[in-house]
């Protein structure tokens, strides 16, 4: 038995710790792991209202965000690639071509 | 959580995305426990099993070491820490104090993947067939993307 | 069942169904070195015991006393963990496979299978996922090119039949209308047609399937014809080449399982699982069906056997447009047209 309210706290560390690792990492794929991170805590904020109100909505919500968050993780990646091949670093303070 | 602690800690990021994968393990075990055993094995199939796979296969080739320090920010750290705590401790209190006493049983929703597969095919039909083209679209992208700018273009089939 | 009894039983049967695994694993090592061996006219190894019997337990021994060496460039606890992710991945994978119909022990009645999830069939693909792992950080911590890049190549092979592997299973799926392996044996009972069995390669129509996993299997397990990530000739020995004694043995237990859990699922799943005739005493009624899946998982690892002594091996790049171009269309158009015959049906 336990409450809902625990399994929403878990949520909301998951967010943050993506969030955190967001914001302080400097290596563009820890940056991104960090928005997987965020998405994981929001599908289980989802999984877990589902149980909470019985309506299978929840869970089939969360398919989506599985099916975005893995067309945007090799989207991304590509991405990544790209720019590791142009630029050679993977360190985003590195990659300030536009900056005035 | 440990595991998502460990991502921020760790300086490689192959390290970062094994805890990752401990991340949506114990998720998908969490998953279990509310019931929902499809969404669990997907979890472990398509996050755990493929999408981390890709990310440790980009991380092996394009072989990055470890993070470099940053300069940190004093006033960042003067702020930042005592903020997020105050503002994590809110929102736990929030929580608890709105949530009553409504728990959650074990396994408190089945659910069968029968029943979800009916709701995806016909309530939630649209979303579904938009996703598989934003999946299709993607697939292009990451082609176009990454291959190599000059051999790639004007080659002949073979 | 009580709880108690519950604990006991399955204690018991995890411990039975590990010790019958490793076992087999062994005994799978024998086979194919016996097979192999004829195959190329030769005897395979006959020295230790009658025909070579206890060679497995000669191999095992010298993998024991072997030196444990571990080069000092390695990335230490990844290496180590390696190998161990490898072999737990293969060897979960037996929880959900059912062996047998029910045994009545006393008043307990007792499934010939350690769990009965109503997902079973997706928890052997995910494991499938999960043991790419294995591979893939064996490769990156042994520090060296050669095991990069074959630990690479294998992990992207592995992920890349794992998708035609999971469509083609789909297709049995839809017949039987359930993820647990058991509700789809029980779906492959009786005969049509006065003596043909209705198994899902005759009945269920899946012939195409079988061939798709079938190759799948072959690729998934890297197996020849698909085996260019571990051969000797090409990158040394791939991901596995500054691996020594136990380390190795893991790999090698850990390939070997997954050649047994697969056969297990192709003979669960198209060849009928465990149905054949029955008679005799009750005892000897619950043990046939066993014998029966286990002659189908011995002709499905033969076979395995058969085609690597016989094909030589693709180039990786014909390995992977052979997965994607043409294993993915057959096993999505498999897929169409049994959901198309499945509707019409009902």
């Amino acid at each position: 038995m336990v409450p809902i309210s625990y399994y929403l706290i878990l949520s909301g560390i998951l967010f943050a710790c993506g969030v955190t690792g967001f914001l302080i990492k400097r290596n563009i794929i820890s940056i991104f792991m960090s928005i997987e991170l965020m998405l994981n805590g929001v599908n289980l904020s989802f999984v877990a209202f589902a149980a909470q109100w019985h309506a299978l909505s929840g869970q089939v919500f969360v398919f989506f965000v599985m099916v975005v968050a893995a067309a945007e993780a090799a989207v991304g990646l590509a991405i990544i690639i790209s720019v590791y091949r142009t630029r050679e670093t993977l360190n985003v303070d590195q990659v300030d071509l536009l900056k005035l | 959580m440990a595991g998502a602690v460990n991502l921020l800690a760790q300086r490689h990021p192959i390290n970062s995305a094994l805890s990752l994968v401990v991340v949506m393990g114990s998720l998908a075990v969490e998953y279990l426990l509310l019931g929902a055993e499809f969404v669990a094995a997907v979890q472990v199939i398509v996050y755990a099993g493929a999408i981390m796979v890709l990310f440790v296969f980009v991380i092996m080739l394009l072989n990055a070491g470890e993070e470099a320090r940053t300069k940190g920010s004093k006033v960042a750290l003067l702020f930042g820490v005592p903020g997020m705590l105050v503002g994590s401790i809110l929102m736990g209190w929030v929580l608890i104090e709105r949530s009553g006493d409504k728990a959650v049983p074990a396994g408190a929703l089945p659910g069968a993947p029968k029943l979800i597969g009916w709701l995806l095919f016909h309530d939630f039909l649209l979303p579904f067939e938009v996703t598989s083209i934003l999946v299709l679209i993607a697939i292009m992208g990451a082609v176009v993307l990454a291959s190599h700018p000059d051999t790639d273009q004007g080659k002949k089939e073979r | 069942m009580n709880i108690t009894a519950f604990i006991i039983v399955s204690v018991i049967k995890t411990v039975l169904a590990l010790f019958v695994l490793l076992t087999a694993v062994a005994y799978t090592v024998w086979l194919e070195r016996k097979v192999v061996g004829h195959m190329q006219n030769r005897w395979g190894p006959t020295r230790v015991g009658p025909f070579g019997l206890l060679q497995p337990l000669a191999d095992g021994v010298k993998f024991l006393f072997k030196e444990d060496l571990t080069p000092p460039h390695v990335n230490k606890p990844l290496y180590i963990a390696a190998p161990m992710i490898a072999v737990v991945f293969a060897l979960t994978s037996i929880a959900v496979v059912p062996i047998g119909n029910w045994v009545k022990i006393g008043s307990l009645h007792i499934p010939l299978q350690i769990t009965d999830v109503n997902i079973g069939l997706l928890i052997i693909l995910g494991v499938t996922s999960l043991g790419v792992y294995g591979v893939a950080l064996a490769g990156w911590s042994s520090n060296s090119k050669y095991s990069l890049l074959g630990g690479l190549r294998a992990s992207a092979q592995m992920v890349s039949y794992e998708i035609s592997l999971g469509l083609s299973l789909v297709g049995v799926l839809m017949l039987a209308g359930s993820l647990s392996l058991r509700d789809i044996v029980d779906a492959q009972s009786g005969v049509f047609w006065g003596f043909i069995p209705k198994w899902n390669i005759f009945y269920g129509g899946q012939f195409i399937a079988f061939f798709i996993y079938l190759m799948s299997a072959y690729a998934e397990t890297n197996r020849i014809p698909f085996d260019l990530p571990e051969a000797e000739t090409e990158l040394v020995a791939g991901y596995h080449t500054e691996y020594s004694a136990m380390k190795f043995a893991m790999f090698f237990m850990a390939e070997y399982a997954n050649m047994i859990t697969v056969a297990a699922v192709a003979s669960l799943l198209f060849l009928g699982g465990w149905h054949g005739p029955t008679f005799g005493p009750p005892l000897i009624r619950a043990v046939l069906p066993v014998f029966w899946l286990v002659l189908r998982i011995f002709l499905f690892l033969f076979v395995y056997i058969w085609v690597r002594g016989t094909l030589p091996r693709f180039r990786y790049d014909q390995l992977m447009a052979f997965g994607w171009k043409f294993l993915l269309p057959s096993a999505i158009a498999n897929l169409v047209i049994t959901a198309l015959v499945v509707a019409i049906r009902s």
